[in-house]
């Protein structure tokens, strides 16, 4: 149960950014860009950070809804353990690597990102957007792990609803679902 | 100097916002909408506390003296008074209502789970609406975002403090909205 009165049923995040759209509008359209915008980085390796972060933050929910995301777009449960737990050993690229190593970092807070952090990013062919991005994204997980969390937002258990979830996350991605039916079916979860 | 080529010399979070307009302006619109719409019972002078308090915790140098400027306006008090807010609000002069939504927001800057029921109910029975607890949740949680871009980025930031005293009257009169590229 949220602590405080939503005027929805709907689970997590979704909940309580149909709870406020106002406040919900920037929030949504920064993560479409983030995320689903023109990058170099693939969408999973986009989600992969927000993943990483997620796990890091404990937000049952944000980790649920991401590692099914990464892996609606391609990743594997294999992949997923090995990057929450023994990164150095992840089938990833060094550069790929070395931007979950400054997400993580970014997670703990801004100033734990070094120098030595940076320079091996680079180093591996990161370009400064890239990095640009991994510190936004990063960050703004920050915020929604916190939310989410925060607000006592209600985690389903059911794994079938975090596969709906990403299945919308793939495909209409991060902008408020116009279909009313796409809501509807996550509801049924709660 | 910032980790990457921000190409330009603006300090804190306006040099990686004009970095990446795309992204930037959508950042300025969500610290409008938290921190300077009209349409909020929580003052935004209370507000900008709490976001102040958040980058404080959060040690970021930058967003706690232009927030921490910004409350200063607002409540029309000297710096020492918010500076004794941000190391001990429990003995500062403010309401016991503001006091129950900094402890609040001193948990969401620990981590979401840190919130606690107890410490929902507390502000609740003392007037908080369901609404300025959200709002204070996701002022915090907005902070912990935006300190994380500034610093993860390692962005500079005036030393002098009077710089952000004098900068907060046109903040407060302009809002964040129409941050404007350059100023």
């Amino acid at each position: 149960m949220a602590y405080i009165q939503l005027n929805n049923g709907l689970p997590g995040i979704t909940g309580l950014l149909e709870n406020r759209v106002d406040t919900a509008a920037p929030i949504r359209e920064l993560t479409q860009i983030l995320l689903r915008g023109k990058s170099t980085l693939t969408e999973m390796e986009r989600e992969l950070i927000a993943t990483i972060v997620s796990f890091k933050n404990e937000c049952r929910f944000c980790t649920k809804a991401h590692a099914a995301t990464v892996i609606a777009l391609g990743g594997s449960k294999e992949l997923l353990d090995t990057v929450y737990h023994d990164l150095e050993n992840a089938q990833l690229s060094e550069k790929m690597k070395s931007l979950l190593v400054i997400g993580s970092k970014v997670q703990e807070i801004g100033k734990a990102v070094l120098p030595e952090h940076i320079e091996r990013a680079k180093k591996a062919g990161a370009t400064d957007k890239e990095i640009h991005d991994t510190v936004l994204i990063a960050a703004l997980f920050c915020l929604y792990n916190r939310y989410v969390d925060g607000m006592g937002a209600y985690c389903p258990e059911d794994p079938a609803y975090y596969q709906k979830l990403a299945a919308r996350l793939t495909t209409i991605g991060y902008d408020r679902p116009k279909d009313a039916m796409a809501r509807k079916g996550e509801e049924s979860f709660k | 100097m910032a980790f990457i080529d921000l190409q330009n010399d603006l300090p804190g979070i306006r040099g990686p916002m004009i970095y990446r307009p795309e992204t930037g302006t959508i950042l300025n619109e969500l610290a409008e909408i938290l921190l300077h719409d009209e349409d909020n019972t929580l003052s935004r002078g209370d507000r900008e506390m709490i976001g102040a308090y958040t980058s404080y915790l959060n040690d970021c140098f930058f967003c706690q003296n232009v927030h921490g400027a910004m409350a200063q306006h607002y409540y029309e008090c000297d710096t020492q008074f918010i500076d004794s807010i941000k190391k001990n609000f429990l003995s500062a002069d403010i309401s016991d209502k503001l006091k129950s939504l900094l402890t609040i927001a001193g948990s969401v800057q620990k981590g979401g789970r840190y919130v606690t029921s107890e410490q929902i109910e507390k502000a609740k029975s003392l007037g908080a609406t369901d609404r300025e607890i959200h709002d204070t949740v996701l002022i915090a949680a907005a902070f912990c975002m935006f300190n994380r871009y500034v610093d993860g980025l390692n962005t500079w930031a005036p030393k002098d403090m009077q710089v952000y005293i004098d900068r907060a009257p046109m903040r407060a009169k302009e809002g964040y909205s129409q941050l404007g590229l350059t100023k």
